[in-house]
């Protein structure tokens, strides 16, 4: 006797939950929101993950960690990506953003609005990021673009440490 | 390959594969363009900035160019399409393929962070445009990759835009060389609004959009940062460069030869 699809699904979950992201080993990719849905029908499993930028250098590291850890838990599974709708930090569990500022990274604030927005450049502080480190907000950007494709570079005014800051997208 | 000019999706037609891989060819050249920064940024922040918008732009060059394959039918991958094919078969705007050392220098080795700069502020802010309107594309993987790639886009623009007004509003040299990038490149930039049957075709079918149609968004974008980097807006020629129908600068010949030529040594290479 087989076991029922809903638990198949269940299980494929738990795994999920503990492959890490390759450059951010503290968050798993459930965290980080890119599992998208686990599909069990009979003996197919499907897993449906999305990229978080397009040339980010992990995702196919991603997908094969995903075949290994379930293969490991004696499930097969397909691994499929889809664009739509695009990944955005939204979907970044409030589990994963503790684990974030805990290895000293601060997670993603609110994000830009998808409809055209004024911008306005440089004059303007952005909103304020809260240091991972002390908790002060006196913070200020050293770079858009920090280690990985998903970071920006910051620096904390009252502690002195830089720290980076998961970009929201 | 047929062409079925009535058929708005999947199996392509001539114009709709051509016009996936212009948007495909713009963004890979200047994403190798920039790449070229890896290791001479003027600081190790801007260094790791330029590499990064690199990275996004390879990235969203796959996917189309991937995409563009498919269409074609031909059974064109990415690599095939990326490595194997010569300067008159690129589409990119030529805009994009002009050396980061600026537009006369042709063998200048050392680049100038100002063209760069000033070039990723006049085609990101395009890009913004571009892909906010495809993302209501009728071809569904071009809306979902236009969707995804707004994101990243408007990234690259806000970055660019910082540093347009750095150079612009800073000292005598950094103002007198983001003017003479900004004069250097706007005539290049008309390309990008330059509509032609390719466009008008796949624009019929809701795939892709009549370029001239993002003009006015795409100045309303750059005029307000050229305005507060106290910088000139220059006048319009009668210049057009003809890069998105093959008809490309001296320059992109030397770059497609870096780029391709391990791809060319070690043909199907995959790692």
């Amino acid at each position: 006797m087989s076991t029922p699809t809903s638990a198949i699904a269940a299980r494929a979950w738990e795994v999920l939950a503990g492959v890490a992201d390759p450059e951010i080993p503290v968050v798993s990719v459930v965290d980080l929101g890119i599992v998208r849905e686990v599909r069990a029908e009979g003996a197919a499993l499907e897993v449906t993950v999305t990229p978080t930028y397009s040339g980010c250098p992990a995702t196919q590291v991603i997908e094969a960690s995903i075949r290994r850890a379930l293969a490991n838990a004696g499930l097969e599974a397909t691994v499929r990506t889809s664009l739509a709708p695009a990944w955005t930090t939204d979907w970044m569990t409030s589990a994963g953003r503790e684990k974030l500022a805990r290895f000293g990274i601060a997670p993603p604030g609110a994000r830009l609005p998808d409809a055209p927005v004024r911008m306005r450049f440089v004059r303007t502080a952005p909103a304020a990021v809260a240091c991972p480190h002390c908790g002060g907000t006196d913070t200020e950007r050293l770079s858009e673009f920090g280690s990985t494709a998903c970071k920006a570079l910051y620096r904390c005014r009252a502690c002195s440490e830089p720290f980076d800051y998961f970009k929201p997208l | 390959m047929t062409t079925n000019s009535n058929d708005p999706g999947s199996h392509g037609s001539r114009e709709h594969v051509e016009y996936l891989l212009r948007l495909g060819d713009s963004t890979l050249v200047l994403g190798q363009r920039l790449a070229e920064w890896c290791g001479h940024g003027p600081v190790l922040e801007e260094d790791i900035a330029m590499t990064n918008v690199a990275l996004d732009l390879v990235g969203q060059a796959r996917l189309l160019l991937t995409h563009a394959g498919k269409v074609e039918g031909r059974g064109r991958d990415e690599d095939q399409l990326a490595f194997l094919r010569d300067v008159p078969e690129f589409r990119n705007a030529t805009l994009t393929e002009l050396p980061s050392s600026g537009v006369a220098s042709a063998h200048a080795t050392s680049g100038d962070y100002a063209v760069a700069i000033i070039r990723n502020l006049l085609f990101s802010a395009y890009h913004c445009e571009l892909w906010r309107t495809l993302s209501a594309s009728t071809d569904t993987e071009l809306a979902a990759i236009a969707a995804k790639s707004l994101k990243e886009a408007r990234y690259h623009l806000r970055h660019a835009a910082d540093w347009t007004i750095r150079f612009g509003d800073g000292t005598d040299e950094s103002h007198a060389r983001a003017q003479a990038a900004l004069d250097a490149l706007w005539p290049y930039t008309h390309e990008l609004f330059d509509t032609d049957p390719v466009e008008e075709a796949v624009a019929r079918h809701g795939i892709g959009v009549e370029s001239e149609s993002l003009r006015q968004g795409w100045l309303d974008t750059v005029a307000p940062v050229v305005a507060e980097a106290t910088l000139r807006l220059p006048s319009d020629t009668a210049f057009r460069s003809t890069g998105k129908r093959g008809l490309h600068s001296e320059h992109l010949g030397y770059l497609l030869t870096e780029m391709q030529s391990l791809h060319r040594q070690h043909p199907g290479a995959a790692w």
